[in-house]
């Protein structure tokens, strides 16, 4: 790891900054709106992807914006693991803008220019967690990140949203500062510095007790995690806007919270410490439980955001899984699966919100023959699907592989047994969408399935939700550049 | 000016005039060190700020609301206004115990007379109870410094403090230093000693709300630091009088308190002013922890805290300029008619609670850390709580304000004013609180500049312990 001194990290967060004030006023002109959207998220994700060669070459690129006073600074460091984060992000934050062109237009949704401000604040925000170099830029970032998803969340202005948005900022809003604020002022009081290194910075600094208590409220403070019990932000946030739904809560925000687990697990810590405190190994079992009962919980629910929301809160504790395990393997399982869950995820939720556009429907039960009307939407969907469960020839299935791998290096059969019971929760939960929906008989008089010929959603959202579906393909069959920025992560922390 | 002189204050250090050519400890001397320095600072930007604030918000040409004054009342309202100002810089400047008085006195009465001219019949009763509990404030205040001349036969401060020492073991000076707190608290509205405030500050017209909150309570603030660590000694209120821990405990006690009643508000000025209470405490809290960085938090949140709640009170007082409308309930929607006005009291809000790149989160990073290198980790749980109850009762607020919308058939904000109020204030009204609160993210990125003033003056004060 050789550090060097660069603007870049600066220059991708200007990009959709400055799509701030120009979305702002073109309010009165929409395609001009969205054109700036457009073009800062082609922009930002060029300038994240021409640090790739840079970075898998072993330079760490790193910048300090400002001294807030002494001891707290502004500075960024631009590593494998805040890279991966950030190419996935702005990558689909393209799509998913192509797509909400489509979907906010069919619907002829309200307050589309503070819809546009919004996302461009959270992908912002995203950039700034990926390049955090030490907590209290992370903690800026993060924060900024629930309060420009709140106005999404809330989009609809119901009641039935304003009850969800409330929900999920006092989790996230609350959890932060109740337990992540304390853990920070500790570290910093035991610590006396708050920059990430691979080695952790809490080592030899404090009793074990201490250190324990911090690792709680941490964990306990990363709400965005939605590790159980505090996950029930994230079904409640679903009634947002299908494409909120599909960057933020799956991809931006929840990826968001499990870089930041890891980001803290593995450079606050430090991989030996948490292995001769054993905490490591808890954490990764606090994890299999959440796997497993969020995809019971998911198979019960009819609602297919919800379902889907449910499948996040057990697709993110692989992560955390994957991360707690402490091996090679395992971590970098854990990491790739960011980028892996994130193509397959998004893909179901594009189908979500195309076929919502195009029938109105909601309930999985109203579901069936779909396939009939909307092939390719459905076809999307199987992939996705495919993807999560973690089969072949999809991406999901190569972190997959390298968590099982990491848990048997780790010696931990029952962590296996979690992963492959899980995965046929996660066939039982999604497969039968896609059956009943190409084979399903339509349930009589209703007046979608009436209509002639193929009735898909807008050109503009199918095409988005087809990327999708073609990448988690493409990442089975090249995985490389994310392999190897994981594998890098992994070589680092763990040291051999 | 003030700039000037502090800066002045930073470069050759304390600034001293002799009123009246007397040499102190006779007369009466006029001292500005670090502390004084910092606080004219702060007081004279949010006089200024308030002032140019007032010029429209008193005249009221085309306002709804009786809140204004008028032009017939103006003359008096601007003449007891400056009034006021002055009273404050006295008692910042002033180096001798009995001026301070005098000069606190100032501008109580001042205040008082301000309350009255709320516009609501209650501000007449609010303005007469304020004026009933801080003279018992302030006879607590000339009690002790009464006992501190008769032991010490002195009243300036240095040299009080210079004298005191050989009297500490008294139980006069004990007796006086009570006296002093209990007198002073009263004039800071400490909970549970607060009762006055909520009325008087959510009563009074706006402008002369903000500058109750943002300066006066303040200053007050300022004098019990002032008599706590420059005219009796850090040795005093840690060796002989161990009153720390007290004030901590009784800061938690405002901090949780102040914010509950808060909560419990349906008019926003007076959860407003409810939260000024509350926020008293974390000043206090400061004082307890009595360590460099818990003092530089205290000192630090006078100044976030003049900045965020001046602008707040600036920025319910266009919206009610324009709508005549206190009821939170009735907000609905209000955000969109008024964006500049609401995107204001949007970043005070934000402040308030503590978030990071504002001078609240700068404050409660300096609090917390220096609780936990005091040892005093019971602390941390009550800012973390307050800052919880801060976000839950200004959350509220800003749902209604921007997410909720107003009935169709006319029952919203705009039920019973013409449409055409319904809309943003003049840019004399909103304007000056746009450009108060945005200091509040300027020195939350760059905190390093008052954080140098205030952890000099902390150092300073609390001499080398």
């Amino acid at each position: 790891m050789q550090p060097v001194e660069s603007l870049m990290p600066i220059y991708v967060m200007t990009a959709p900054l400055a799509a701030i004030p120009l979305i702002a006023v073109s309010d009165r002109h929409p395609n001009l709106r969205e054109a700036w959207t457009l073009l800062a998220s082609v922009t930002m994700f060029v300038l994240v992807a021409s640090m790739l060669p840079d970075v898998l070459e072993g330079k760490v690129l790193e910048c300090r914006l400002v001294t807030m006073f002494s001891g707290l600074d502004i500075r960024f460091r631009v590593d494998p693991l805040g890279l991966l984060f950030a190419v996935t992000a702005s990558f689909l934050w393209i799509v998913v803008s192509f797509y909400s062109i489509g979907y906010m237009r069919s619907l002829k949704e309200h307050s589309q220019t503070r819809y546009y401000i919004c996302f461009a604040i959270a992908l912002l925000a995203a950039a700034g967690v990926a390049f955090s170099a030490n907590l209290i830029t992370l903690l800026v970032f993060y924060e900024m990140l629930t309060l420009s998803t709140y106005p999404l969340v809330i989009h609809h202005e119901d009641p039935q949203a304003i009850q969800g948005a409330r929900r999920y900022l006092a989790y996230l809003l609350g959890t932060s500062i109740a337990f992540n604020l304390p853990a920070i002022f500790l570290t910093y009081v035991v610590g006396q510095r708050l920059e990430f290194s691979d080695g952790g910075i809490l080592a030899g600094t404090a009793s074990p007790v201490v250190i324990t208590i911090i690792f709680v409220l941490f964990i306990a403070g990363i709400g965005k995690a939605a590790l159980m019990p505090l996950h029930s932000w994230l079904p409640a946030a679903m009634v947002a806007p299908t494409p909120v739904s599909a960057l933020l809560h799956a991809v931006a925000v929840v990826k968001a919270g499990v870089f930041t687990l890891a980001r803290i697990v593995l450079y606050v810590f430090g991989a030996d410490l948490l292995a001769e405190l054993g905490l490591g190994i808890i954490l990764a079992y606090f994890a299999s439980f959440t796997i497993l009962v969020a995809s019971i919980i998911a198979l019960r629910q009819d609602n297919l955001k919800r379902r889907l929301a449910y499948s996040t809160v057990s697709q993110l504790s692989y992560i955390i899984l994957g991360v707690s395990l402490l091996t090679v393997k395992g971590l970098t399982g854990g990491i790739i699966h960011i980028a892996m869950h994130a193509f397959g995820k998004i893909t179901l939720f594009l189908c979500a919100g195309s076929i919502l556009v195009a029938s109105g429907k909601k309930n999985i039960s109203e579901m069936k023959g779909i396939g009939q009307k909307m092939p390719i939407t459905l076809f999307a969907f199987f992939v996705g699907a495919l993807s999560v469960i973690g089969i072949p020839p999809c991406g999901g299935f190569i972190s997959k592989w390298y968590l099982a791998l990491g848990c048997i290096e780790a010696k931990q059969v029952p962590l296996l047994a979690v992963l492959l019971t899980s995965s046929f929760l996660n066939a039982a939960y999604f497969l039968p969408v896609v059956y009943q929906g190409f084979f399903g008989k339509p349930c009589p008089g209703d007046r979608f399935y009436s209509g002639e010929g193929i009735q898909e959603g807008p050109v503009l959202a199918v095409a988005a939700l087809g990327v999708t579906a073609i990448g988690s393909v493409v990442l089975f069959f090249y995985p490389q550049p994310f392999l190897e920025l994981a594998g890098r992560v992994g070589r680092c922390v763990i040291g051999g | 000016m003030s700039l000037c002189l502090m800066h002045s204050v930073l470069h050759s250090g304390p600034v001293t005039y002799r009123l009246g050519g007397w040499a102190p400890p006779w007369g009466i001397e006029y001292r500005v060190d670090y502390l004084s320095g910092f606080m004219l600072a702060i007081v004279s930007l949010v006089v200024f700020v308030t002032a140019v604030y007032a010029g429209t918000s008193v005249l009221g040409r085309g306002s709804l609301t009786r809140e204004t004054i008028g032009d017939q009342g103006a003359v008096q309202f601007f003449t007891l206004y400056l009034l006021l100002a002055a009273g404050l810089f006295g008692i910042v400047v002033t180096g001798d115990m009995f001026n301070l008085y005098v000069f606190l006195e100032i501008t109580s009465l001042s205040a008082y007379a301000l309350v009255g001219t709320g516009y609501k019949r209650r501000a007449i009763v609010a303005g007469f109870n304020y004026l009933i509990i801080g003279s018992i404030g302030a006879c607590f205040y000339l009690l002790a410094v009464g006992f501190l001349y008769i032991m010490t036969g002195t009243l300036n401060m240095a040299d009080l403090a210079h004298r005191l020492p050989e009297v500490y073991a008294s139980r006069v000076i004990s007796v006086a230093f009570a006296l002093l707190m209990v007198g002073l608290f009263i004039k800071m509205a400490l909970f549970p000693i607060h009762a006055w405030l909520p009325d008087a500050h959510g009563l009074s017209p706006s402008v002369v709300s903000s500058i109750l909150s943002g300066c006066v309570i303040e200053v007050a603030a300022y004098a019990v630091i002032r008599s706590m660590f420059t005219v009796f000694t850090p040795a005093f209120i840690f060796d002989v009088l161990p009153v720390t821990d007290v004030l901590s405990i009784a800061a938690a006690v405002a901090m949780i308190g102040g914010s509950t009643i808060a909560l419990a508000q349906t008019d926003i000025k007076r959860m407003l002013a409810c939260s000024s209470v509350g926020q008293m405490g974390y000043i206090v809290l400061g004082i307890g922890i009595s360590n460099l960085t818990g003092l530089t938090g205290s000192l630090m949140h006078l100044f976030s805290h003049a900045v965020i709640k001046a602008s707040l009170f600036l920025a319910v007082g266009s919206m009610i300029y324009q709508t005549r409308v206190y009821e939170i309930s009735k907000l609905k929607g209000m955000g969109r008619k008024m964006p500049i006005t609401f995107a204001t009291f949007t970043i005070g809000a934000l402040g308030m609670i503590g978030i990071p790149l504002t001078t609240g989160f700068v404050v409660e990073w300096k609090l917390a850390v220096g609780a936990l290198e005091a040892g005093k980790w019971p602390v941390v749980p009550v800012i973390l709580l307050s800052a919880l109850l801060n976000a839950v009762y200004f959350g509220r607020v800003l749902e209604i304000v921007w997410f909720k919308k107003d009935d169709a058939n006319g029952h919203g904000p705009g039920r019973g004013i013409p449409k055409s109020h319904a809309t943003e204030a003049p840019p004399g009204l909103t304007l000056p609180p746009l450009i108060l609160v945005s200091l509040s993210l300027v020195f939350g990125v760059a905190a390093y500049i008052p954080l140098s003033m205030a952890e000099k003056a902390a150092g300073m004060l609390l001499g080398g312990r």
